[in-house]
């Protein structure tokens, strides 16, 4: 179980980054659709606050992934009291 | 310590943190539902900067402040207490609601109107944020061990009586005041009810002790001096509050909504449902399905939270689709028999002239009702053309009323989602109060809570809109959302999450 916590943190190490690069191109493509101004700077802001909430969240789950490979998770604290 | 308090002291607790609870989600609720409306009173009718505004208000007060509201008011629980700090959020959340409903029209007070929507509504998000790990928190540190599922289920319950709470009141309003009051000021009377409900739950709340093990904390000077540095900088602390997000709450965020919310949505927009209808469907679905959010929290305190939560992530994974594929046959009614029509009534045709050009829209609707009891509007749109001469548009079926059959079809539909609901939400709060210590359990604990929920679950309507916009998409496209970001937490929590539980958790 330990190699597969492991192994699996490197996928979780790639997804992060490629998720941000999904959002970041779906944002340029989603802007170029819009017709008016208003519309353009709606849909601007509206991508630009996904960007920056899923910025940290992204780099949270390569952390993840990156402690998961290195063995952190291979056993869990037994209670709160070993935090 | 907490086990030997008197169990109708724990019922006050329980009584006294889930009442300013569901409040706040009333408030929060009120919001949505009246959207539109405060849209027409509060915003100029012609879009210009106001859409901006709009658009902040409704849209970053449910993702992004929630989460800072967690790491405003936990490291606030952390430090001065529970008791004070969840006291504060439920005052920002009702007084915001009652100013809400006291904010002149735009057309009194111009763009001060949706400006001031706008810090009300970020206000509102904050209190929200911190309200749930306070509410959460301090029911646990009462609850004993063997109970803390049981007790604090009660807490999850509140986000969906919450709802029902502000339907309820919004269309008592409105049958009493009759639509056209309702939109020009009765719309308010919801907002304005809330301060009775929250000045009720202020006093019950000021009533209330400290927890007992936040107090042991604080008179053995053991209070975290710095809860946000010791949670995040703390790395064996960072790292179960990545394990909680990815592994459980993102999972539970998602579920939750699709369940609730996305379902709702389906059958009004995709499906084209009546309104009543698709309301009646979802409230009978609630009603049925509520209590099983204390049963799976009293379960969990036998079996443990891990394998229930993640059940119920694996059910939504194999049967979201089956069922929406479901939803979406039942309602096609674009191929049905001459024979099965009862009756066909046209109402009077409609020319509305189209705005900037000397063409018109004419609209043609159909009342069909069928002999299963069944009925619906056909809807013929056609453009009037100056230079081109009649232009004939699609036909849409739309208010559709489903026959009763059916119609019980889908609350018991409704009612599988939500029961999936109720299994990871009804333990979540119990896991998360055990998975961090006292002095920081406030801080820990609401981040990842809120994240998962007010980030994964709240953009389930966005993304699942985005995927729907792909070349080839389907109406069951959207749904890849929530059944790709379950499948990774069912992942995620199957492999590297503990059942165990932590039985101690005053440490």
């Amino acid at each position: 179980m330990n190699t597969l916590k492991k192994f699996l943190g490197l996928i979780w190490m790639i997804l992060g980054p490629l998720a941000m690069t999904f959002l970041f191109l779906q944002a340029i493509e989603k802007v170029g659709l819009t017709h008016t101004d208003i519309e353009r700077t709606n849909t601007i802001l509206q991508w630009a606050i996904i960007l920056f909430i899923f910025l940290p969240i992204s780099i949270g789950l390569m952390i993840f992934g990156f402690y998961a490979w290195k063995g952190e998770y291979d056993r869990l604290p037994e209670s709160s009291g070993e935090l | 310590m907490s086990e030997t308090l008197p169990k109708n002291n724990i019922f006050k607790v329980i009584g006294a943190s889930s009442l300013g609870t569901l409040i706040e989600w009333y408030d929060f609720y009120i919001f949505g539902s009246l959207a539109v409306i405060i849209g027409h009173q509060l915003f100029p009718e012609d879009a210009g900067a106001s859409a901006l505004i709009n658009t902040l208000a409704i849209f970053a007060a449910g993702f992004i402040v929630r989460p800072f509201g967690a790491l405003v008011f936990g490291r606030l629980g952390d430090l001065i207490g529970r008791k004070y700090t969840f006291l504060l959020t439920l005052v920002l959340m009702g007084g915001s609601t009652f100013l809400i409903g006291l904010i002149p029209s735009y057309k009194s007070i111009g763009y001060a109107a949706p400006i001031l929507v706008l810090i009300l509504r970020l206000v509102q998000g904050l209190a929200l944020g911190g309200e749930y790990g306070g509410a959460a928190t301090y029911v646990a540190e009462h609850a004993p061990e063997n109970k803390r599922g049981f007790f604090t289920s009660w807490i999850q319950t509140t986000a969906t009586l919450g709802l029902f709470l502000s339907l309820g009141v919004i269309v008592i309003t409105k049958n009493l005041l009759g639509a056209e009051t309702f939109g020009d000021w009765g719309w308010r009377i919801p907002f304005l009810l809330s301060i009775v409900l929250v000045v009720v739950s202020i006093y019950i709340r000021m009533k209330m002790h400290e927890s007992p093990l936040f107090s042991k904390l604080k008179a053995e000077g053991n209070v975290s001096k710095n809860p946000l540095k010791e949670s995040f900088n703390n790395k064996a602390n960072f790292k179960m509050v990545l394990l909680a997000l990815f592994g459980a709450t993102m999972g539970q965020g998602v579920i939750w909504y699709t369940g609730q919310f996305y379902a709702q949505s389906f059958l009004e927009n995709t499906c084209k449902l009546d309104f009543n209808d698709s309301r009646y469907i979802l409230l009978w679905g609630i009603a049925f399905a509520t209590p099983f959010f204390v049963i799976f929290g009293a379960w969990s305190d036998k079996v443990g939270r891990k394998w229930i939560m993640l059940s119920g992530m694996l059910l939504g994974v194999i049967f979201y689709r089956p069922i929406y594929q479901i939803f979406l046959d039942d309602t096609d009614f674009s191929k049905v028999e001459q024979s099965d029509v009862l009756s066909s009534k046209p109402d009077p045709v409609t020319t509305v002239p189209i705005a900037n050009a000397n063409d018109s829209l004419r609209t043609v609707s159909t009342q069909v009702l069928l002999k299963n009891g069944a009925s619906f509007y056909k809807v013929q749109a056609d453009t009037l053309s100056a230079t081109r001469g009649l232009l004939t548009g699609k036909e849409i079926i739309r208010d559709k009323v489903l026959p009763k059959p059916i119609f019980w079809k889908f609350v018991g539909l409704i009612f599988f989602q939500i029961l999936l609901v109720t299994m990871v939400y009804g333990p979540i709060a119990a896991f998360l109060v055990e998975l961090f210590p006292t002095k920081i359990r406030y801080t820990s604990m609401s981040l990842p809570y809120h994240i998962g929920n007010g980030v994964f679950g709240g953009l389930v309507p966005f993304i699942a809109t985005l995927i729907a916009s792909f070349a080839g998409s389907t109406p069951l496209s959207g749904l890849w959302y929530p059944i790709g970001i379950a499948t990774l937490s069912l992942i995620i929590g199957t492999i590297y999450l503990s059942n165990k539980k932590d039985e101690r958790i005053n440490d």
